[in-house]
């Protein structure tokens, strides 16, 4: 086994909402290898998402160690953490989620500006992430001018542009028809394989799942079966 | 500025509404320059007001004319370095809407007493020569477009001449001038010669309106002041001395709770604007939660959410505000040229600091709320939409 | 109408799930209502003081080609002459009912701290028969001033604005002292605002020798005043302007009414405006925010006029709420307010703000107005709404 860029040990996650505390996660523990493109299946409610996130620096546990790319995340202070995050994690969300008023070669080009970049090798990086995804034809429409499976290409691209440790997917394909996810699922796969992604991707159906490299069964916040090596 | 083009893009999401909360921050801050240059009309001829002039007027009132023969008295006082003296000469120049204040006064006097006001040499050489010369600042000059040698035709509502005629007239020999910026407090008005109008009018030969002394040390005009009303205590020429600003700022306030009432309007206007910029800004910014919690996961602090919300507030009110002052330095120009009974109103710094400032102002209250909300937004409840 | 009722109801109900928004067309219009009402109080005010003043049968003289009293100056020689002109009406004795009288400025003290100010008050000179002319003049303390002595008699609204003209109080002019013998009311008029003391007497003091600034005499009848002017006008040594009282205290009035009216319509257009792009503001995503409920009820059967009906009652309403909560702080604020300011005599005249009914209606109309517009582009968008779009919530 190569190295492990993603290391959970005994991560619990409790969410208090008014009197009632839900445990989502309990005493979890997860390695994800360098290079790997892992699925985390499960019911809703299994606490898939939850993992994801904590995963991708959006969430602390309650208790346990994260230690993401070589930094144990769950110590970070929030202003660092986001930094962290704009470095090592690149997200793809189901609803795509890019900015309605910007064209897709803006969209890309968001997570640079936090970077030191000047201006024209933002424009050229972003212009490289769409080409990769295979629209840089569409760089100059707004999300709202293109379908979905394009816009989540520019979700893809926007989150591979600043080159990050690893890709985080919370149901990528969720919102699309069974063709144009298995093309998503294609390039997520492509990426993977050619450019050595390490790729993380929460969904629900089995057919996505199957591109993966590894899949990981949760159940009520439990992993429901080891990993398949 | 590389975050300016998501700036622009966010803050012309919903086009609609960003127009209409433009309009009426520029309706709100043409008001405001508007106002504020009303104000500064109000209270402006007092900022630059020499601090070495005082000014003896008749105890009962400035209307009442002291008697010239005050003078030798008024020059034997240790500390006073000059004395010139005015008497409001109350012309209608063509139509009452025109007005401007003309005082006749001894050129020697006032030349020396003025000192921050500035005569070319051969004009004032001109106004010493012949006795229907008259002066006039270079504001006025430009006001009528005045040129030296126009005659200048003027109707005295307070004196006749000794005909029994009102209608009188000079010739316009000299233009003064500011020496340094803003110095000559007096370029809106008009001077002619005290011995041709003392000669000529019908009554009231032989007194002044009021005295000007002009003092070497500005620290001594209190001192000074109440030595000269000193002099003429229980007489039936009692005096009141004081600074001309002092004066002037009497004068201001005669009008009394006016100017109150212009800024309990700008009050009611602000408190509006603030109410309806912050009611779009909180809508805008709640409206783009997911958005914002996006904006985080993909690397942007907590700081950094805060500072792009403020930012698009401050872009709007300083876009709508220095918009609207446009529009109220256009108006003021437009104004000036209309045929109205208004003396002429100009946007001076003090009116663009103000405005500045409450673009600002303006800006950070409305965008901090909204601001703070996004900087404490969790991404996990900001992406559900929570 | 059974559609428009439910929209509406409905719509209303929502209201405080929008309070914000909503607020901000109430308050807005609120802030423009005020402000219109408040200033048009003050002209109101003003202009009623002045036209309150004077009868149309008595005569005023002044100056010929001046326009106040305090620039005008007549010269002893033709006050006999004034004295005697025909159509004046005259007192059991057979002398004509006139007062020459003379005017003067003073200052007294008005206000504290930053309002302080020495501002100028007109005393006036007024003969023996100036009080049988004018009967309005009533004394409501003290007494009447005697001729001869430096006594003065304090108006009613100038006893309120200035400071130290308490009866009794001892005043200070050109170095000799007078006394405040009496207090006196004039149908709230604007000699008020004046110190009243015998005409004589004040002419002594200040120097005037024989000369008044005005006549004032009472006509037999208000028809005597052509009669009047054309003996004036025969007589070349009268350079003098004759009219009625009336006519010289409304003319007095005119440019300040003129100047405030200039000044309050274009600060109320301006907010209107603003207001206005407030409105419509709010208005518009009141819309989108019920969007879907809107769409739903016109996929199930719902025409598209109970909408815009609806849109326009809500604009209405809230504009109509806007403008009675600004009229009312006007009102409570602003009515009967006393102040006093520069008149274009260049003296004081204090005045109270009248915030009339009349006003309160035209503030009112102004924010039905804004409502009317701020309501009816938004409404005919929510109307022209694509259902099926609009159910999608996009």
């Amino acid at each position: 086994m190569s190295e492990a860029i993603v290391q959970l040990r005994g991560v619990s996650k409790t969410y208090t909402r008014g009197k009632q505390s839900v445990e989502v996660l309990k005493n979890l523990d997860l390695e994800v290898a360098k290079g790997d493109f892992l699925a985390l299946m499960g019911p809703s409610g299994s606490g898939k998402t939850t993992l994801l996130n904590l995963i991708g620096g959006l969430d602390q546990p309650t208790t346990g160690s994260v230690i993401v790319a070589g930094e144990n995340i769950e110590q970070l202070k929030s202003s660092r953490l986001a930094a962290w995050r704009g470095r090592h994690v690149g997200f793809v969300f189901q609803f795509y989620n890019l900015m309605p008023m910007l064209t897709a070669q803006k969209n890309v080009e968001l997570p640079l500006l936090l970077t030191k970049l000047s201006a024209s090798q933002r424009a050229e990086r972003a212009r490289i992430a769409l080409t990769v995804v295979g629209l840089a034809d569409r760089a100059s429409h707004k999300p709202n001018e293109l379908s979905g499976g394009q816009a989540q290409r520019v979700a893809i691209a926007r989150a591979l542009v600043a080159d990050p440790t690893i890709l985080v997917c919370d149901e990528p394909t969720g919102d699309l028809d069974r063709k144009t996810a298995d093309e998503i699922l294609g390039l997520l796969q492509t990426l993977n394989r050619q450019h050595g992604k390490t790729i993380i991707m929460v969904t629900h159906d089995p057919k996505a799942a199957e591109f993966a490299s590894h899949q990981v069964h949760m159940d009520k916040g439990a992993l429901a079966d080891a990993p398949v090596h | 500025m590389k975050y300016f083009p998501l700036l622009w893009a966010t803050l012309w999401r919903k086009k609609t509404r960003t127009w209409l909360t433009m309009f009426s921050l520029v309706a709100a801050f043409l008001l405001l320059g508007l106002l504020q240059a009303a104000n500064s009309l109000f209270y402006g001829g007092t900022i630059n007001l020499s601090a070495n002039l005082l000014i003896t007027q008749a105890r009962v009132s400035f209307t009442s004319p002291l008697p010239l023969r005050l003078l030798p008295q008024l020059e034997a006082v240790p500390g006073v370095e000059q004395v010139s003296w005015s008497q409001f000469f109350g012309g209608v120049y063509k139509d009452p809407k025109n007005f401007f204040p003309q005082f006749a006064v001894v050129p020697e006097r006032w030349l020396k007493t003025f000192t921050e006001c500035t005569l070319p040499a051969e004009q004032a050489e001109a106004w010493k020569g012949s006795r229907t010369a008259a002066v006039a600042g270079r504001q006025l000059a430009e006001r009528f477009g005045w040129k030296v040698g126009d005659r200048i035709p003027l109707n005295s509502q307070i004196f006749p001449l000794k005909d029994g005629s009102r209608a009188w007239a000079f010739d316009l020999v000299g233009i003064f001038d500011n020496t340094t910026a803003d110095s000559c407090p007096r370029m809106g008005n008009m001077y002619i010669r005290y011995d041709y109008f003392d000669e000529a009018r019908l009554f009231g030969q032989g007194t002044a309106g009021i005295y000007v002394l002009r003092i070497t040390d500005p620290n001594r005009a209190e001192a000074i002041g109440r030595q000269v009303d000193a002099m003429f205590e229980n007489s039936p020429d009692e005096t009141k001395t004081q600074s001309e600003k002092e004066f002037n700022l009497n004068f201001v306030r005669q009008v009394g709770n006016l100017s109150l009432i212009l800024n309990a309007i700008l009050g009611a206007v602000f408190f509006t604007i603030l109410l309806l910029t912050g009611n779009t800004m909180s809508q805008a910014v709640r409206e783009r939660i997911p958005e914002l919690a996006v904006l985080k996961t993909l690397g942007f602090s907590n700081g950094g959410v805060l500072g792009l919300v403020l930012a698009e507030s401050l872009l709007m009110c300083v876009i709508g505000g220095l918009v609207g002052m446009a529009l109220a330095s256009a108006a003021m120009v437009a104004l000036a040229h209309a045929p109205v009974s208004f003396p002429p109103l100009r946007a001076d710094a003090t009116v663009w600091l103000i405005a500045v400032a409450s673009m600002l102002g303006v800006g950070l209250l409305v965008g901090l709320p909204p601001a703070l909300r996004a900087m404490r937004l969790s991404i996990v409840d900001g992406l559900s939409g929570r | 109408m059974k559609q428009i009722l439910a929209i509406t109801l409905m719509n209303l109900r929502a209201i405080p799930q929008r309070l914000g928004s909503s607020l901000v067309i109430v308050i807005g219009i609120a802030g423009v209502v005020g402000v219109l009402v408040a200033m048009l109080s003050m002209a109101q005010g003003f202009g009623a003081t002045l036209k309150a003043t004077g009868k149309d049968d008595r005569l005023m003289v002044l100056a010929g080609g001046v326009t106040s009293e305090l620039s005008s100056t007549l010269m002893p020689d033709i006050l006999p002459l004034l004295r005697e002109l025909p159509g004046l009406a005259r007192d059991a004795e057979g002398r004509p009912l006139v007062s020459a009288e003379l005017v003067v400025i003073t200052e007294l003290r008005r206000g504290e701290g930053a309002q302080r100010a020495d501002v100028n008050v007109s005393l006036r000179g007024v003969e023996p028969l100036g009080l049988q002319l004018r009967p309005e003049a009533k004394l409501i303390e003290g007494r009447w001033f005697t001729p001869g002595l430096r006594e003065v008699v304090v108006g009613k609204g100038a006893a309120n604005q200035f400071q130290g003209v308490q009866l009794g109080a001892v005043l200070k002019f050109r170095g000799s002292e007078w006394t405040v013998v009496g207090t006196f009311s004039a149908d709230g008029d604007a000699h008020e605002s004046e110190l009243w003391t015998d005409a004589n007497t004040a002419r002594s003091a200040f120097g005037r020798g024989g000369s008044a600034s005005s006549m004032l005499a009472q006509m037999q009848s208000a028809q005597s005043l052509p009669g009047i002017q054309a003996a004036i006008k025969a007589d070349p040594r009268l350079q003098v302007d004759a009219s009625t009282e009336v006519a010289y205290y409304s003319s007095q009035s005119q440019q300040f009414t003129q100047q405030i009216g200039m000044l309050t319509s274009v600060v109320a257009a301006i907010m209107a405006v603003g207001a206005l792009f407030g409105a419509l503001n709010s208005m518009y995503s009141a819309v989108s925010t019920r969007q879907v409920e809107i769409a739903t009820l016109r996929a199930i059967g719902f025409s598209g006029l109970p909408v815009v009906l609806s849109v326009l009652t809500e604009a209405l309403l809230l504009a109509l709420t806007g403008g009675v909560l600004g009229a009312a702080v006007a009102y409570v604020l602003f009515n009967n307010m006393t102040v006093s300011t520069l008149g274009a005599n260049f003296t004081q005249i204090a005045f109270n703000f009248a915030v009339t009914p009349e006003l309160m209606q035209k503030g009112l109309i102004w924010a039905t107005l804004i409502g009317l517009l701020g309501g009816l582009p938004p409404a005919i968008r929510a109307a022209r709404m694509r259902v099926v779009e609009a159910l999608r919530g996009g």
